[in-house]
């Protein structure tokens, strides 16, 4: 593409794809930038390209046929060049210039070579996605337990299981595609520990009745589950993990009202592997560094403020997907469109989608925003987690604290994970409390959403690459 | 199947494969050390956020092996070879 972009879209999963496919749709020059071998984000993550044939997981996926068709689009845009697709390219900074933005990124296709790369577009829209979000227990940090998502990526786009006996732990649906996948590629998924009670969802069934389609795929994952017998305890959870150079058995116990364990009812079973998530946090770095209005999420993460159309606060800056609230899929493509459609608009383009269906995909992305609030309510963090905590529990993988260590940090005083993070240097690793952030915060007996710290870059770079910006 | 030399050994991977696949692939999912408490860590986000992952690779340190394609020939170094 020689001439200039009119938008820069960081983030290749649904959301941004579906962003892509609507400016381009309405004219728009484009360049899609993802740090990832190929796009698709989490929930469509792939081999690259050229090593589909030797690593199948096309069995793994739902909602293939609508990849299929963004995808498609977005391969034929980039041929006629009005689309810049770069694969491999880490956004770590974003910063407002003039009357635009400008990304600064490294291409590390010869990964550990770094080149460094300058785009500059009059508008930015970031869809950074998220990560799964985690809660500390003793033995999290034994080879062998990873998270719920870590277990996916491996099966995804590298065919690999990550162990033979696996157990699962935490809250939300996503524990059951991801027992569904392992258990395709012959792994024992021993136990489903779900924290939450499915009386839980009763409370808010108008949402999840009026979602026919999320009731289909939970239906096609119980009937995978019961299929390859996978046992789904409901009210209980891993509370921790033992072994030596790595996991051979998990804890697990019900759990009260409030989330603690019930005496008596602890269980140990052998595997060789764990995985464990609880719901996901949002990757909003470059989104808090350009300075846009956090707002409160009701499953406790601060989240993107947006207007009807995805902009954030600041003039020319767009948002859509995980980053302006975690609602899986399905919601990230319709925000990717509604988040488009404003950029054309304030390009002063004509809509790609006429009133009608602008109508119906405003109407569906409140449905489903709605089933996301209602969900994140079922499926709530137990409040008395960290009563699974010993002192000697790592809380921060990074710099090694203990919960020990931070509960001393609240006695004396912090009260939010900044303060303890002062006193502890719990968040001050190379994961800059990406990891531990939400359970330090908690720990800190903090009432408040937690709000991730500003982090300087996005991803961890080389002196060379730096360097290169000077030439 | 290609090759990586892991520790100046070989390790069979599958193109398209990151080095923490091949690795975990390879029955192993620990190759780092921590530095107080001398704690065996691996893969764990399998995605790029936890930094638990690190090798060094082609002599760089500092490197995500969980983001990193293997390639032919490329040498890793993990911290288990150096630390006694
Ligand atoms: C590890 C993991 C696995 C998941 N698997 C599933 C699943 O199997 N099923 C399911 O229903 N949901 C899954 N999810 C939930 C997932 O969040 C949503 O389903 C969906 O993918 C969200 O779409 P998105 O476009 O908002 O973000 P994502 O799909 O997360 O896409 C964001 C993209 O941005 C890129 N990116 C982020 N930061 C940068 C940067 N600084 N520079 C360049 N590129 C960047 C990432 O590489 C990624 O491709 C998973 C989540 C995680 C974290
Ligand atoms: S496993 Fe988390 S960064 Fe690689």
């Amino acid at each position: 593409m020689s001439e200039p972009a009119d938008l820069i879209i960081v983030g290749a999963g649904p959301a941004g794809m579906a962003a892509a496919v609507t400016a381009l749709a309405g004219g728009l020059r484009v360049v899609l930038i993802d740090s990832g071998t190929a796009i698709g984000g989490q929930f469509w993550r792939h081999p690259p390209e050229h090593a589909r044939s030797v690593i199948p997981t096309e069995d793994l996926h739902h909602g293939l046929r609508e990849y299929h068709a963004l995808s498609e689009t977005l391969s034929a845009h980039s041929h006629r060049g009005q689309l810049d697709l770069r694969l491999h390219h880490h956004a770590w900074s974003a910063v407002r210039e003039d009357d635009g933005f400008v990304v600064h990124a490294v291409d590390r296709q010869r990964a550990p070579q770094e080149i460094a790369v300058v785009l500059r577009a009059p508008r930015l829209l970031v869809a950074t996605g998220a990560y799964d979000r985690q809660l500390p227990f003793p033995g999290w940090d034994l080879p062998g337990v990873l998270t719920i998502g870590g277990l996916q990526a491996l099966l995804k786009s590298g065919g690999v299981a990550a162990g033979s006996r696996v157990a699962l732990g935490g809250t939300g649906p996503f524990l059951l595609p991801v027992a569904a996948g392992l258990a395709a590629r012959g792994v024992e998924v021993v136990t489903v520990c779900e924290a939450a009670h499915p009386r839980a969802w009763l409370r808010h069934p108008g949402p999840l009745l009026r979602s026919p389609g999320k009731w289909a795929e939970g239906a096609g994952y119980a009937l995978a589950l019961m299929r390859h017998r996978i046992p789904v305890r409901p009210r209980t959870a891993i509370i921790s993990a033992e072994g030596g150079a790595r996991v051979t058995s998990v804890q697990i116990a019900s759990l009260t009202s409030d989330g603690s364990p019930r005496p008596g009812t602890e269980r140990r079973i052998e595997v060789d592997a764990v995985g464990v998530g609880w719901g996901f946090a949002p990757q909003l770095d470059l989104l808090v560094t350009l300075g846009c209005a956090l707002t409160d999420s009701v499953d406790g993460n601060a989240v993107v403020a947006v207007d009807k159309g995805q902009r954030t606060t600041i003039f020319g800056l767009y948002t859509a997907g995980e980053t302006s609230g975690v609602g899986g899929a399905a919601l990230a493509v319709l925000e990717g469109r509604l988040a488009a459609e404003s950029v054309l608009a304030d390009s002063g383009a004509a809509p790609v989608l006429d009133k009608k269906r602008l109508a119906a995909v405003r109407s569906a992305v409140a449905a489903q925003r709605a089933f996301a609030r209602a969900l994140a309510l079922a499926h709530p963090i137990p409040p008395a987690w960290s009563s699974w905590l010993t002192d000697e529990t790592v809380v921060c993988r990074c710099e090694e604290v203990s919960a020990g260590v931070i509960r001393s940090a609240r006695a004396e005083g912090a009260c939010d994970h900044r303060q303890v993070k002062q006193l502890t240097r719990a968040g001050m690793g190379w994961c800059q409390g990406r990891m531990c952030g939400p359970a330090v915060h908690c720990l800190a007996a903090s009432k408040q959403v937690y709000e991730p710290a500003e982090r300087l870059v996005a991803t961890p770079l080389t002196l060379g690459a730096l360097a290169d910006l000077d030439k | 199947m290609s090759e990586l030399i892991i520790d100046g050994k070989p390790l069979a991977f599958v193109e398209g494969q990151t080095v923490a696949a091949a690795l975990v692939a390879a029955g192993r999912v620990s190759w780092r050390t921590t530095r107080l408490g001398h704690r065996p860590r691996g893969v764990f986000c399998g995605i790029g956020v936890c930094f638990d992952c690190l090798v060094t690779i082609d002599g760089v340190g500092g490197q995500r092996a969980c983001l990193v394609p293997a390639r032919e020939g490329m040498t890793v170094t993990t911290e288990e070879s150096t630390d006694e």
